[in-house]
């Protein structure tokens, strides 16, 4: 705390005169690091001690197990093959969308990003459901594999796929980004040099374009190896068993005790995304590729009389990714009763009755998602605006350290967070009170991995801000209260009610976080698909996935519709 | 309404001193234009007296209560300051009507409503906006914005209006009736302005009194005719209005704050500036006799470089019988007369009012009749 302080008042320093900031700041400060900072060295504390001593213990008792190298190889197998995946599909709808000709351009990045907003476990949900024997869709269309063949999809390669198509659109939107940047003039040079075809593409768009591939390929590969629903719905009926997924197997099957074991393991699973991100960062510095020229008009390659035959392959592309595994989801939700073969005259919206009025397991937890969806849009945005005021108008020593602090939860595994939050608040010190086993630990874990979505709409929302328009409330008199009142919250408010949207809708789909710290009572949506589906029934699993895409189509059309009132930057697919 | 002083105010951002030892006093009602290139701190200077910035040093005062003084810790907020701002950006609040932005100020002073309205209307009046009350500040045009601005000042009837570059934005022909609208407004309210601008023309047009900076210093204070005819260095004399600056030898005082210098071959008739003429007396000078016979200062080599002459156009003519020669350099037709450039000496060019083209290469004689000399030496 000694730190603390000092920064605190060195800061105080640079900002002369603005007293206002200097008491909301320490107030701000304190709950960011308890939630985003505190856990994790709770995590570390616990794997390196054994009863409040220091001690390898833990760490050579997970090191000696084959389960942990073993789970560890999976992890990478499919993080890193589900990347390469990500990458050919996200980095050639990108090219394809940003520098070429192509028609219905926002049709097709909106559709393109689908994926991304469905929940993971769905994803995996609609796809077994459309593929392997039991499928509903397969079944009504005669084309369904024999009984007792196996399901293709529980496997390794399986799970890479499905983390593929999920996370094209983060190789999608960082190498779109990277390529708005390019002038046209560069490669107009090229052209004029004689460059064509081939050549031009991999001797200059490229490698100017391979710090977005690079950092798109990092995130790409750190948001597969957290990917918990993926890894669990169909790794755990293959018996294919990742890091996030023995994580889960143990502390589900050995409870509290197995705390200091699970710690080592989501300490090394942090550590693989950590390195993954240092190297990115190595190969990022290595290239300095400061764009010269004016950005402009963006590239349009005329792609002529192909066009057409490109167009119909990126559209069934999406077809293929996104509405046939969604077809095949709503197929099984219509199915009449268990094992009954669906057709035209005999599907029924049993289940979704059933779900929605009269299963109590399955109210409860749509109404504890809510509960926690709302709860943590809302209080994120109270705390956002005036932490990103502070951030953006008062850039301090102490605001720069905030700012990277608040991604630390978000970018780390789900996994992590889970058992850091497990770990500090299964006996909170001096108060003696235990948060595990109730809701309110999912919703402290909420906070701390979803402020950062919050927070940067807003923050953009500061950055476009004129200063003037404050500082012209401040000479007409208007203390910082009212300014806050009068001027920046109307300004402000688009773009934190996209944050508050965007948090709810993460926070409604959420499992990862929430697998590990449920409780009999506090289940979320994404822990009742999971486990509907774990139980064998995949029908009402599938009628509630159902609806949660609903609600995501349903709030991204009207993100998309409001776009034009919104400041740029908020909307995650439109940056 | 109120006189604002500044004592030795210094503003440093990191190792860089924005604003350097700036004094300054600005009467009551006064229009004030503070000059200068871009970067050299106006708008810094403009935002301590506004309060958004804090001075490092010295002392600033609104009608001789201090509102920054950081030696003995006070700083008075922005909003306790009574000081009406107008920013380049116009900063009108997109989401409240032009009324509301108007009489925004008096809703924080929590006026009653009619008595709001009334000033709200004649507020609006005065920049000749009375039928845009209920608009969106995003209906209007550039100018008509910076009107509202303009009126939510005057709602507020501060201790002064500081202006910054605000008619940067708009296009040519609506920055003359903007400078009518600004001057109309100071003589109406007869409040003190500050108006920053690096556009020469415009502070020359509008202000009582120039404030010239360079570097975080205040070259100059003075009236626009005072400065366009004595600069007193070599910044100001290039910054404000065209003419040429050529560096003097030696000059003989004739008495009255005149004294004769010698270009090329010739002598010129100027007036002198006190520093220079006292400046170049403190060294230890040699007199050598000249052509009539009267003393000549003559400057050894670093006095040579420290003298200037500052030639505007209208004071070089070209004439027959001139005995300054020169070539020209450049001629640029201005409508009604030519603009030349003639270089003297094979060194130094002056610019002359012509009432013929010259062409490019043509030998010329001038005469000039009338010159200001300074001393070239910046202050430090
Ligand atoms: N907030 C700031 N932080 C750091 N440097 C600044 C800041 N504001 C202005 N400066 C620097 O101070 C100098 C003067 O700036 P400014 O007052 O805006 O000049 P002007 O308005 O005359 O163009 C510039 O070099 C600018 O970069
Ligand atoms: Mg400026």
């Amino acid at each position: 705390m000694l730190a603390v302080g000092r920064w605190l008042s060195a800061s105080g320093l640079q900002m002369g005169g603005n007293r206002f900031s200097d008491r909301l700041l320490p107030l701000l400060f304190v709950p960011v690091i308890i939630i985003s900072v505190l856990p994790m060295i709770r995590l570390a504390v616990e794997g390196l001690f054994v009863h409040g001593t220091p001690s390898l213990d833990y760490l050579r008792d997970v090191a000696q197990s084959s389960q942990t190298w073993r789970a560890t190889a999976h992890s990478l197998y499919t993080a890193g093959l589900g990347t390469v995946i990500s990458l050919l599909i996200g980095g050639a709808f990108a090219f394809l969308v940003a520098l070429t000709d192509i028609r219905a351009k926002a049709a097709l990045v909106f559709c393109f990003m689908i994926p991304m907003m469905i929940p993971p476990q769905i994803t995996a949900l609609a796809w077994v459901q459309l593929t392997g024997p039991s499928s509903a869709l397969l079944n009504a269309i005669g084309m369904a594999p024999a009984m007792g063949s196996p399901q293709p999809l529980y496997s390794a390669e399986g799970i890479a796929l499905l983390l593929g198509i999920q996370h094209a659109s983060i190789v999608f939107l960082t190498l779109r980004a990277n390529l708005r940047l390019l002038p046209r003039e560069q490669i107009e040079a090229a052209r004029l040099a004689g460059a064509r075809g081939g050549r031009l593409w991999w001797q200059v768009i490229l490698p100017l374009t391979s710090p977005g591939l690079i950092a798109g390929t990092a995130m790409a590969f750190v948001t597969a190896l957290g990917n918990f629903g993926i890894q669990a719905m169909l790794g755990i009926p293959g018996n294919y068993i990742t890091l996030p997924t023995l994580i889960y197997r143990k502390l589900s099957s050995f409870g509290p005790s197995a705390l200091g074991e699970v710690s080592v393991l989501a300490m090394l699973i942090g550590l693989i995304a950590v390195v993954g991100v240092i190297i990115h960062h190595r190969l990022l510095s290595k290239r300095d590729y400061r764009l010269m020229g004016v950005v402009g008009r963006p590239l349009d390659i005329r792609l002529g009389n192909r066009r057409l035959v490109i167009e119909i392959v990126l559209w069934a592309v999406l077809v293929a990714i996104l509405v046939v595994p969604l077809m095949a989801l709503v197929a099984t939700s219509l199915v009449p009763a268990f094992g009954v073969r669906l057709s035209l005259d005999n599907f029924s919206f049993d289940a979704f009755y059933q779900v929605l009025f009269v299963q109590p397991a399955t109210i409860r937890a749509f109404h504890n998602s809510l509960l926690l969806a709302v709860g943590a849009a809302i209080v994120l945005v109270g705390v956002c605006l005036p932490l990103a005021y502070v951030i953006v108008r008062r850039p301090t020593r102490l605001t720069r350290v905030i700012n990277l602090l608040v991604e630390i939860p978000y970018a780390l595994p789900g996994v992590v967070l889970a058992i850091a939050c497990i770990l500090l608040f299964i006996r909170i010190p001096v108060l003696n009170i235990s948060l595990y086993g109730t809701l309110a630990i999912i919703f402290v874990a909420y906070l701390a991995r979803f402020l950062i979505i919050a927070l940067r709409p807003v923050m953009n929302s500061f950055l476009q801000l004129d200063p003037a328009l404050e500082e012209a409330a401040q000479a007409c008199g208007a203390g910082v209260g009212r300014r806050l009142r009068d001027i920046l919250l109307p300004l402000a408010a688009p773009a934190a009610a996209a944050g508050a949207l965007l948090v709810f809708l993460t926070a409604f789909n959420e499992l990862t976080v929430s697998a590990l710290l449920w409780s009999a009572g506090n289940e979320t949506l994404g822990v009742l698909i999971f486990n509907l589906d774990d139980s064998g029934d995949s029908v009402m699993a599938s009628a509630v996935a159902v609806m949660v895409v609903g609600v995501v189509v349903a709030l991204m059309t009207g993100f998309q519709l409001a776009s034009r009132h919104l400041p740029k930057g908020v909307i995650p697919w439109q940056t | 309404m109120a006189d604002i002083n500044l004592h030795n105010v210094t503003k440093t951002f990191g190792d860089y001193r924005a604003v350097n030892d700036v004094s300054l006093n600005i009467a009551d009602g006064e229009f004030v234009a503070l000059l200068g290139p871009s970067g050299c701190g106006k708008t810094t200077l403009l935002r301590l007296l506004a309060g958004f910035e804090e001075p490092d040093g010295g002392v600033i005062s609104l009608a001789g209560q201090a509102v920054a003084d950081p030696a003995a810790k006070i700083m008075v907020a922005p909003e306790d300051r009574n000081l009406g701002i107008v920013f380049q950006s116009y900063a009108l609040w997109p989401h409240m009507s032009v009324a509301r932005n108007v009489g925004y100020p008096l809703e924080v002073r929590k006026l009653s409503r009619a008595d709001r309205d009334k000033r709200i209307r004649d507020a609006l009046a005065i920049v000749s906006l009375g039928d845009y009350a209920d608009r969106s500040p995003t209906e209007l045009s550039g100018g008509q914005r910076q009107r509202v601005a303009l009126a939510r000042c005057l709602v507020m009837e501060p201790r002064a209006v500081l202006l910054d570059e605000p008619l940067a934005n708009l296009d040519v022909h609506l920055r003359e009736t903007m400078q009518q609208a600004f001057l109309d407004f100071h003589r109406r309210t007869g409040a003190t302005m500050v108006y920053v601008t690096h556009d020469q023309a415009e502070a020359m047009a509008m202000a009582d009194r120039i404030a010239v900076m360079d570097r975080g210093h205040i070259r100059q204070m003075a009236a626009p005719e005072t400065l366009y005819r004595e600069p007193s260095d070599n910044m100001v004399a290039g910054f404000v209005g065209a003419g040429a600056v050529l560096p003097v030898g030696g000059f003989t005082m004739q008495g009255d704050g005149r004294c004769a210098v010698r270009i090329g071959n010739a002598d010129v008739m100027a007036r002198i500036s006190i520093e220079a003429s006292t400046h170049c007396r403190a060294y230890p000078a040699r007199m050598v006799p000249s052509n009539d016979g009267a003393a000549v200062v003559d400057g050894q080599m670093q006095h040579q470089t420290s003298l200037g002459l500052c030639l505007r156009p209208e004071d070089v003519r070209v004439d027959m019988q001139g005995n300054l020669t020169g070539m020209v350099d450049d001629c640029v037709y201005l409508g009604g007369r030519f603009r030349l450039s003639v270089r003297l000496d094979g060194q130094h060019s002056v610019p002359v009012y012509a009432d013929q083209r010259a062409r490019i290469g043509e030998q010329i004689s001038l005469s000039i009749r009338d010159g200001w000399v300074f001393s070239r030496q910046e202050a430090a």
